[in-house]
């Protein structure tokens, strides 16, 4: 057998470990152990010199095992499989000590935290002594990508890996694409009109040679991982034919049955078959089930779209034979961006939302600004009246821990947008009562200075109660806002016409049944966990999925459009790759010992382990391309035929044993 | 020019009095704007906040005691401050620190409760005298449950209607219950909010040991005072009963069919929250369904009802203190119950019961409207 010859390094990290454990002294106690021909200390191992060092002992030394005892192996342990694997060595003949998440950091006394490294050091090199040299293999990466969302941050990530030539599914649960922001007006700060700006997009979207556009479709099933996920999609029956419809809209004209437009936020109604709005993508109409009187009769009553459609896309067979679809396809990375909702201000009695007509949302003051809204761009109240005076309430929802403790972000900037409207569009006093201005991004501050100058009203302070109950003349058939002025240190009484709450931007509704599809988890507030906040934030802890927009938390359309743009090269990086490299450190069955009981089978989560007959004995087999290395089938196995590589019982042993030892 | 500048050692009385929530504040004012004095005068629930964050409490100020604990700001604060438990621990360093003024008819109040058990000044052995002529007995073990009146209806020559009431109610329904000796001494709920923690702590002691060397398991009572310290206080200091408010024990029973009420009654009822079992304890239906049971009865509620419900003014230690006209939320009361064409104020609580009744002498309003408790109406109507 080879000679093993391991070289230690022991880590300074600064102060971080240095200023607790005595490194030197743990260093020369490493040169004493067996099997280490060099023990070296040094300040920073992860920096290009101190990876040097190692490079060199293996290059002049021949040391073919190496240990280095630092930072957490999160942190590092890839840093330095990658320095041994440059230098010629199996990455897997390496092991790393944690002396500082798990020692200097927690201990306080220099002496026993000394000793305890040296310990953690003692059992590394037991252990490494071990470690077999395994391969990485390589599995083929499928080219095809799927977004699951169609609003900006879905559009956006499906635009740019579709210009790399690569193939998109594109999957919208609404009957067009658009999200939220078709809905807004105008956007801040430099109040583009939103669908100028998007439309374009989808357009692009709806003619691109490389994306499949399912839209009014669910994702139902997805199952695989990385490089190989076989997805199944519902589409949803439009109740038409596709392939006939040309999108003329006359059989909307002509439906009798009406319900409250979701797109206007009812505002305005709109019929049994509709095209969901005027620059909708795919431009088609779309059948309610619920609301038909022709598919709820079975045909008895109504019909008038029948009739009125020239292009014959709607007959008798599509409403009422025409069932869901089920697509199957695979794909290689998915991409989930699934926005937000906004939240619903009902459940705070005190603002008077549902209670009084003139108290608004957000999403609602949108529709009515713009000019192709319901109510063609004039700011109306439900009596038709203009607004002489308007109040603007943020932190609705949010930075409240009755509802949401986080800051929804964007509300500053669009309680400041909405502001500026009401004095382009109307000759109201407007009133805005804030507890912080979060103006943070480009041209933000800037826009709030704008809104000072247009003579905007600021007070400082969150609004307790809104009440129709007036107490002077003056408040007589107004909404009285009632907050403390905390910079007067007065409460006020404020008078106004119409109210409009900044509400909370919170997950969606589904989000817990959409996270669990993909395998992705929520953070404490709702929203999708990112993989590191700072430094990995579109990526999931499952690799091969990532997450963009406001499905992650609340943020403003730059920032949404740069995640989705993180998302794609992240997706074009894979692609590029070509291929998975597969975990190597996975399950290893001894057919020897198995007798196919498959305990490993059922409790495996990756579907890797499979029993099945081979030379007349059933045993399983472990798919290398799936397994994830967890170790559960491992712990299930009644007669310990599966061991998991780099963990075998007699490399956990040693350690244990090391650890153990009187030094 | 006046220049504040952080005085940290005030901040640390307050905090160590147990002021540790006034770090959360975020100074939104949301306290301010739904205080119910605010209504009546200028009372910066925020400033105060701020004021302590910064040590620059005016502890001679009237602003000490002039929070009467009704919870509305606690409920709404977006941060979670317990706004309470910081009022309370500034009056806990000027009760202990000598630092600042005790107003002379609190300093009295809590004098007399430190001193013979009761806020009144009455002997204790008078304490069961409102039973008089009513056959109801000593509590032993093995009683059932203890009936604990409060200290108001217990010497209040009014208030003692409400007691009366409910022990002619328990009579005729055999409840098994009796009443503990005079040698219990007032809850000390108020008096605590009032920042007299040792006065508290001795209360609780005494009652605690008498109820548990007698074997109380349950108590029921009238207050919600002291339904509110008996059940979230007492626990920690070692009082583990089940308490039960009067009106959850009578619609309790209502549900089960064992209490019915035929009298009729027609009347316009006007039912007020109480604080402490509304917004403190989350009991706002029983009540309800009792008067709604009263056959006649048309119970209408007040325009900020429930959750919303303004406090008559006595908590916090301040029924034993004086109140301005002009200032007086049980005034502010009256008034709304009068517009909603009221005949009777329906009240659960033996703070409200002086207050309404006080207010309603004092607008010259007794001949229209009568103020009456639950059980009282109870009493009245059962068969």
């Amino acid at each position: 057998m080879e000679e093993i010859k391991t070289g230690v390094y022991i880590c300074h990290c600064g102060l971080n470990i240095a200023g607790v454990v005595n490194v030197e002294d743990v260093a020369k106690y490493a040169a004493t152990l067996p099997s280490v021909v060099i023990a070296r200390e040094y300040r920073y191992m992860c920096s290009d010199p101190g990876q040097d060092l190692i490079r060199n002992d293996i290059k002049k030394l021949g040391i073919n095992r190496v240990v280095v005892a630092s930072c957490s192996p999160r942190m590092h342990e890839p840093t330095f499989r990658k320095t041994v694997a440059d230098a010629g060595l199996n990455p897997y003949l390496y092991e790393h000590a944690n002396i500082r998440e798990h020692c200097s950091w927690v201990h306080d006394d220099k002496e026993l935290a000394t000793k305890k490294a040296k310990d953690l050091v003692r059992a590394a090199v037991r252990r490494v002594y071990r470690h077999e040299p395994l391969v990485v293999k390589e599995v083929p990466l499928n080219p095809n990508v799927l977004v699951v969302g169609g609003g900006i941050a879905g559009m956006q990530a499906a635009l740019d890996i579709a210009d790399g030539h690569h193939k998109v599914y594109l999957v919208e649960k609404d009957p067009s694409i658009g999200g939220h922001m078709i809905q807004l007006d105008r956007t801040f700060p430099t109040l583009d009109c939103s669908e100028c700006i998007l439309t374009p997009k989808m357009s692009d979207v709806g003619h691109h040679p490389f994306i499949e556009l399912l839209a009014y479709s669910e994702v139902e099933e997805v199952s695989g991982s990385i490089g190989n996920f076989k997805v199944k999609v519902r589409k949803k029956a439009r109740h038409i034919d596709e392939s006939k419809c040309i999108g003329c809209s006359v059989c909307e004209e002509k439906c009798p049955w009406k319900t409250d437009s979701e797109f206007e936020m009812g505002l305005a109604k709109r019929k049994a078959v509709y095209i969901p709005f005027a620059q909708a993508i795919p431009h088609l109409a779309v059948v309610d089930p619920d609301l038909c009187a022709y598919i709820k009769s079975d045909g008895k009553k109504c019909g008038a779209c029948i009739k009125a459609c020239e292009a014959q896309a709607i007959t008798p067979e599509t409403l009422l034979k025409q069932t869901d679809e089920i697509v199957e396809f695979d794909v290689g990375t998915i991409i989930v961006a699934t926005g937000y909702d906004q939240f619903d201000p009902s459940v705070i009695p005190q603002y008077g939302y549902g209670r009084y007509d003139n108290v608004v949302t957000g999403l609602h003051f949108e529709r009515m600004t713009c000019a192709a809204g319901p109510t063609g761009g004039k700011v109306l109240l439900k009596d038709g009246r203009q607004p002489a005076s308007m109040a603007l309430v943020h932190c609705v929802g949010s930075r409240d821990q009755n509802y949401h403790e986080y800051c929804s972000r964007v509300c500053c900037m669009y309680a400041l947008k909405y502001a500026h409207l009401a004095k382009e569009l109307t000759k109201a006093d407007v009133y805005q009562f804030y507890i912080d201005m979060r103006c943070f991004g480009e041209g933000y501050e800037e826009f709030y200075k704008r809104l000072s100058e247009e003579g905007v009203n600021f007070i400082r302070g969150k609004v307790a109660r809104i009440t129709d109950e007036a107490l002077t003349d003056e408040e007589k058939g107004k909404l009285v806002v009632i907050s403390e002025d905390t910079l007067l240190g007065k409460l006020v009484r404020v008078p106004v016409d119409m109210v409009i709450l900044c509400c909370a931007l919170e997950p969606r509704s589904d989000v817990e049944k959409v996270g669990s599809l993909f395998g992705i988890n929520r953070r404490a507030d709702g929203f999708f966990l990112e993989r590191h906040v700072k430094l990995d934030p579109v990526a999931t802890p499952t690799e091969g999925v990532f997450i963009a927009g406001c499905c992650e938390g609340p943020r403003d359309i730059p920032d949404t459009v740069a995640q989705a743009e993180a998302t794609a090269a992240k997706a074009l990086s894979l692609i590029s790759r070509g291929v998975v490299t597969t975990e190597a450190a996975i399950s290893t069955v001894d057919e020897d010992i198995c007798h196919g009981c498959g305990r490993c089978e059922e409790i495996c989560d990756f579907h890797a382990p499979k029993v099945t007959s081979k030379n007349g004995k059933l045993v399983s087999t472990i798919n290398e391309a799936l397994c994830k290395g967890c170790g559960a089938c491992a712990v299930i196995c009644p007669t310990g035929a599966i061991s998991i590589k780099h963990f075998t019982q007699d490399e956990i042993l040693a350690q244990v044993a090391a650890l153990t030892e009187v030094s | 020019m006046e220049i504040s500048s952080p005085y940290k050692e005030a901040t640390d009385v307050i905090l160590e009095a147990g002021g540790e929530p006034l770090k959360l504040c975020y100074q939104c004012g949301l306290c301010t704007a739904i205080c119910p004095w605010n209504l009546v005068r200028n009372f910066l629930v925020r400033r105060i906040m701020h004021e302590a964050q910064l040590g620059t409490t005016d502890f001679g100020s009237e602003d000490v005691w002039t929070c009467v604990t009704c919870r509305a700001c606690v409920q709404l604060c977006p941060r979670g401050v317990e706004i309470i438990d910081v009022m309370r621990a500034v009056r806990r360093a000027v009760a202990n620190l000598g630092i600042g003024v005790i107003p002379d008819a609190l300093r009295i109040s809590a004098k007399n409760i430190a001193g013979v058990g009761n806020p009144f000044g009455e002997a204790p052995e008078k304490r069961n005298d409102w039973v008089k002529d009513l056959n109801v007995k000593d509590f032993a073990l093995g009683t059932e449950i203890l009936y604990f009146p409060c200290c108001v209806p217990s010497y209040d020559p009014d208030a003692k209607t409400v007691a009366r009431a409910i022990a002619a109610i328990f009579n005729k329904l055999e409840v098994d219950y009796g009443i503990i000796s005079t040698e219990a001494k007032c809850c000390g709920e108020s008096i605590r909010k009032a920042g007299h923690e040792d006065t508290f702590q001795s209360l609780a002691q005494n009652n605690i040991g008498l109820f548990c060397s007698s074997g109380v398991k349950t108590v029921i009572v009238s207050s919600p005072h002291c339904y509110h310290t008996f059940k979230n206080e007492y626990p920690e200091l070692g009082g583990k009963f089940e308490v039960i408010h009067i009106t959850q024990y009578l619609a309790s029973l209502i549900d089960e069919g064992k209490l019915k009420l035929s009298n009729k009654m027609n009347k316009k009822v006007i039912y007020s929250d109480p604080c402490y079992l509304g917004r403190h304890n989350d009991i706002y239906d029983e009540p309800r369904k009792i008067l709604q049971s009263i056959p006649g009865v048309e119970l209408i509620e007040f325009p900020d009802a429930r959750a919303d419900g303004l406090c008559c003014g006595g908590g916090g230690g301040r029924i034993w203190m004086d109140t301005p006209k002009g200032e007086r939320f049980s005034d502010i009361r009256v008034e709304q119950a009068a517009a909603k064409g009221a005949d009777i104020i329906a009240i659960a609580c033996p703070y409200c019961f002086l207050n309404y009744r006080d207010s309603v002498l004092s607008m010259g309003k007794a001949e229209t409207i009568q103020v009456k408790d639950v059980a009282e109406l109870v009493a009245e109507t059962i068969v």
